[in-house]
């Protein structure tokens, strides 16, 4: 057990330290200046009070060293937590910014990846052995999984937010509201995320769905369940041994879509106007903000490599073939 | 599993709570939230979250910093033309190189401290600071001082830039010296200044990653002074995500003033009584700037006014108008000059040498300048014989952009001009546009303000730089007429009489020259839902008529006085 860890852990740093470099190298190799886009909206009309100016704000973000400096730079840096000034939103720092936008893209995220997880293995279980419940509620699974995560969300926000008024379309709160801890905020908060997170969660939802019947109707017809049928066994706990070997792919998927979804939560913020990291992305990459950018696709980085990690961990836990594969090597 | 959702839910409330809590708003807005009936919600100018509240940053401060909190010596209405007194009382030349101006009595920062002739002195002073947008006001400015605690004088020398420093009398907004005195370089121009104490008519109230909220100044100078009074105790400016969800808020009234280019909007003003704009019919908008046609004047045939001028004539700019703006534009003069600017218009030039769409003068334009079809594929090559091919770049995304190069290029095909759009990111473009590695593009980075001069000074400045970057993108060189630009800088804004002269010679020389195309003028973006405030500027009579938007640089144009003249729908 230890040794396998340990070599997940290098494994997983490694892919650590690529990741951050390709990170770093990326918005570098991207067309577009960001001092000069910053300096196009102050507009000074001389242009030698624009050298000047951008003279300055380049050694400000330290981008008048070589890239070589600006990458050790960036290691060392991110180490002492600080990822830097935005351009963009200039002169708040990224780390800052992260931190505001982070809980709302979490509180979107978490819920509908874990939610669509467990209500779709369920239901997908429960599909496989009722007929008819596959052939009416099924493709609508098809559909929505094939669903794209911004057109389901604009239906949802011209159904339910413009047409019948039950909640309102952007924001993450009322724009007349006042944060408080008190129970007309936090419904008011309720109201704002609930159109977003359905989008995702819906779509989610129907992708699990119908993966689990799929297996779970493989499961059941497998030789053992024949056999434990064959001896008299209940169907009840047939099922309970499919569903538990249906769901270790499923458990996979689950560590890859976290990784996904991210691209989701994107569009999903975008339409909704969820302040989250989504919408920062967009704007950090139309205004070319390299550090803003950086410090975005740090986070999503590290949260995916954390997610894969502990769905490795839970893996071992959960099945009993790895530790065996584990202690075969071992040995 | 039951017991586990529960749990998940409660996380996440409480998660977002906390979330929406960091704002800090300790908000004396009472109950829960601003009430509605006294709230003015604004968009179209933010497009992140509000990051800097410092004054000096001109093109990134968020949304009402100046205007709302900070305030100029001066306010310019484009419309009237004229200068109307704000922090300054009155001004005076005292001969050609004083200047002097009295300040008002009685005005205040919103920290009780008085303001006087030193924050003036102070303001100006800050611009020695090599990084301040408005550093170059140094060329000519020779000394400020305080004369008495209410008259701030201005030496100059004689290189004495007239119409720029009228420019700056009120764009650049006065900051408090008892605040600012101690600051370094670094925190004057990159400081965010989150605790901004300004004289104007709203206060920082709170913000948070998507909105700006400002509180009323019960103390504010001008309603003793002008009798003026913001209506709205609140201003809540709601960060642009996009035209969707802009779209969805003015449908829902949640949006009472939008600058957003909305395309379609015409279709929601003539359909919805509660949205309206400044006309009620098209264009429906004031104009804001000229969208110009920008040729790169080092490259053949762009080099020859004769093909640029063929290249004007070919384009059907109606079909623009009617097509991807349905009307929301109006064509340009050929002068290029905006509508307030028409009395400079010099209509005899305009009818010798102006241009409108014409292919066949286009194209007889084409032949007698030596531009034949030599080999036979329908476009015309050069007098040497060499084949012409031109790109028009417009920024991916910018959809109505997009749709105009469309037609420009099928119209100058029409002609047998070989001209393609593409449609590079916007980065790459301005790259390309800045470094002179492009043939066409459109471009339309200056706005109105009080003199046309601000229009040559980007048609015809020189040196060229290797990297053009807000002027000048044809790098077009024309000594003659930068230097009937320089004169026009130099002349006084109350002589019209040497303003339209030197204009009129500008304008022959643009006109034969062509360096760069008018195409359209933009609109002033402004669309409001009238179910919550009344009373907007509108062409009719009975209503204001001040510049409706809340863009940045826009509320020294007079569009904070909108503010003063709203009324609630319900009474």
């Amino acid at each position: 057990m230890r040794r396998y860890l340990a070599r997940k852990i290098l494994i997983y740093a490694l892919t650590f330290v690529a990741a951050v470099s390709i990170n770093w190298l990326i918005p570098r190799l991207m067309p577009g200046d960001p001092v000069r886009t910053m300096l196009g909206r102050g507009s000074a009309g001389d242009p030698e009070t624009m050298q000047q100016m951008r003279d300055y704000y380049e050694s400000v973000f330290g981008l008048d060293e070589p890239a070589w400096q600006q990458y050790i730079n960036f290691w060392t840096s991110l180490f002492q937590g600080d990822l830097g000034i935005s351009v963009w939103l200039f002169p708040r720092p990224v780390s800052e910014i992260l931190l505001a936008a982070v809980p709302y893209t979490l509180a979107l995220l978490l819920p509908s990846i874990l939610l669509s997880w467990i209500a779709g293995n369920r239901f997908g279980a429960f599909a496989a052995r009722s007929k008819w419940l596959d052939n009416t509620v099924l493709p609508l699974g098809y559909i929505l999984t094939a669903t794209p995560y911004m057109w389901l969300g604009i239906l949802l926000a011209w159904g339910l937010g413009v047409v019948a008024g039950w909640f309102p379309t952007a924001g993450a709160y009322g724009f007349g509201t006042i944060p408080g801890w008190n129970w007309t905020f936090i419904w008011d908060l309720f109201l704002h995320w609930f159109l977003p997170f359905a989008s995702l969660f819906l779509v989610a939802f129907g992708g699990w769905a119908i993966g689990m019947r799929n297996l779970i109707i493989y499961e059941l017809e497998a030789e053992y369940s024949t056999y434990l049928e064959a001896l008299g066994a209940p169907r009840k706990l047939v099922r309970r041994y499919a569903f538990r070997n249906a769901v270790l792919p499923q458990m996979t998927g689950l560590a890859v879509q976290l990784g996904t979804i991210v691209a989701g939560a994107l569009l999903t913020e975008i339409v909704f106007g969820y302040p989250g990291l989504g919408n920062l992305i967009l704007q950090a990459l139309n205004n070319r903000d390299f550090f803003l950018l950086q410090g975005a696709f740090l986070f999503i980085v590290i949260g995916v490599l954390i997610a894969n990690f502990i769905v490795d961990v839970i893996y071992v836990l959960v099945d009993p073939r790895t530790r065996t594969q584990m202690q075969g090597s071992a040995a | 599993m039951g017991n586990r959702l529960r749990w998940l839910s409660a996380a996440l409330v409480v998660g977002l709570a906390a979330a929406g809590c960091t704002g800090g708003g300790d908000g004396s807005g009472g109950g829960n939230g601003y009430p509605r009936e006294e709230t003015l919600y604004t968009t179209g100018t933010q497009w992140g979250p509000p990051s800097t509240w410092n004054p000096i940053m001109s093109g990134s401060y968020t949304t009402g910093v100046v205007g709302y909190i900070y305030e100029p010596l001066f306010l310019y209405d484009p419309q009237q033309q004229e200068y109307i007194p704000w922090l300054a009382e009155s001004e005076e030349w005292i001969d050609d190189s004083t200047y002097e101006v009295s300040l008002r009595e009685g005005v205040t920062w919103s920290d009780g401290e008085a303001f006087t002739a030193e924050d003036v002195v102070f303001t100006y002073e800050l611009a020695q600071f090599e990084t301040v947008p408005y550093h170059n006001v140094w060329d000519y400015l020779e000394n400020v001082e305080a004369v008495d605690e209410h008259t701030a004088r201005f030496e100059f020398n004689d290189e004495l830039r007239h119409q720029e420093f009228a420019y700056y009398t009120y764009s650049n907004p006065i900051v408090p010296e008892h605040l600012w005195r101690d600051r370094s370089e670094e925190q004057v121009t990159t400081g965010a200044n989150e605790d901004p104490v300004g004289t104007g008519p709203y206060l920082y109230e709170d913000h948070s990653e998507d909105r700006q909220i400002y509180a009323k100044n019960e103390d504010w100078w001008a309603t003793d002074a002008l009798d003026l009074e913001v209506q709205p105790n609140y201003v809540v400016d709601i960060v642009n995500s996009s035209n969707d969800v802009t779209n969805r808020l003015l449908d829902q009234g949640d949006v009472d003033v939008s600058n957003n280019f909305l395309p379609g909007v015409d279709q929601k003003i003539q359909n919805n009584p509660n949205i309206s704009s400044y006309y009620d019919e098209p264009p429906y908008m004031l104009s804001a700037n000229t969208a110009w046609l920008v040729p790169n004047t080092t490259r053949e045939p762009l080099d020859d006014p004769a093909f640029r001028k063929a290249l004007a004539a070919s384009i059907d700019i109606q079909k623009i108008i009617d097509g991807p703006y349905s009307n929301l534009v109006q064509a340009a003069d050929p002068s290029g000059l905006l509508p307030v600017w028409e009395d400079y218009i010099d209509q005899e030039l305009v009818d010798e040498h102006g241009f409108s769409y014409d292919p066949g003068e286009a194209e007889s334009l084409l032949a007698d300048a030596g531009y034949e079809d030599t080999d036979g594929d329908g476009m015309v090559e050069t007098p040497d014989g060499d084949p012409v091919e031109l790109t028009l770049m417009v920024p991916s995304g910018w959809t109505d952009w997009m749709e105009a190069a469309r037609i420009i290029s099928e119209n100058a095909q029409a002609v047998g001009i070989n001209l393609v759009e593409e449609f590079p990111d916007q980065a790459a473009m301005e790259d390309q546009r800045n470094a002179g590695e492009f043939d066409l593009v459109i471009n339309n980075e200056r706005q109105i303000s009080n003199t046309p001069w601000t229009y040559y000074d980007y048609m015809f400045q020189l040196p060229v730089q290797e990297q053009q970057t807000t002027v000048n993108f044809a790098r077009y060189e024309n000594e003659e007429a930068w230097e009937l630009t320089k004169e026009l800088a130099q002349t006084p804004v109350e002589d019209k009489q040497a303003m339209q002269d030197t204009i009129s010679e500008i304008q022959r020389i643009q006109l034969e020259e062509m360096p760069i195309i008018p195409l359209w003028y933009n609109g002033l973006w402004s669309q409001y839902n009238t179910q919550t405030w009344t009373n907007f500027p509108t062409s009719a009579d009975d209503t204001p008529h001040h510049l409706p938007t809340t863009w940045r640089n826009y509320a020294q144009l007079g569009s904070v006085l909108m503010l003063t003249e709203l009324e609630p729908a319900g009474g």
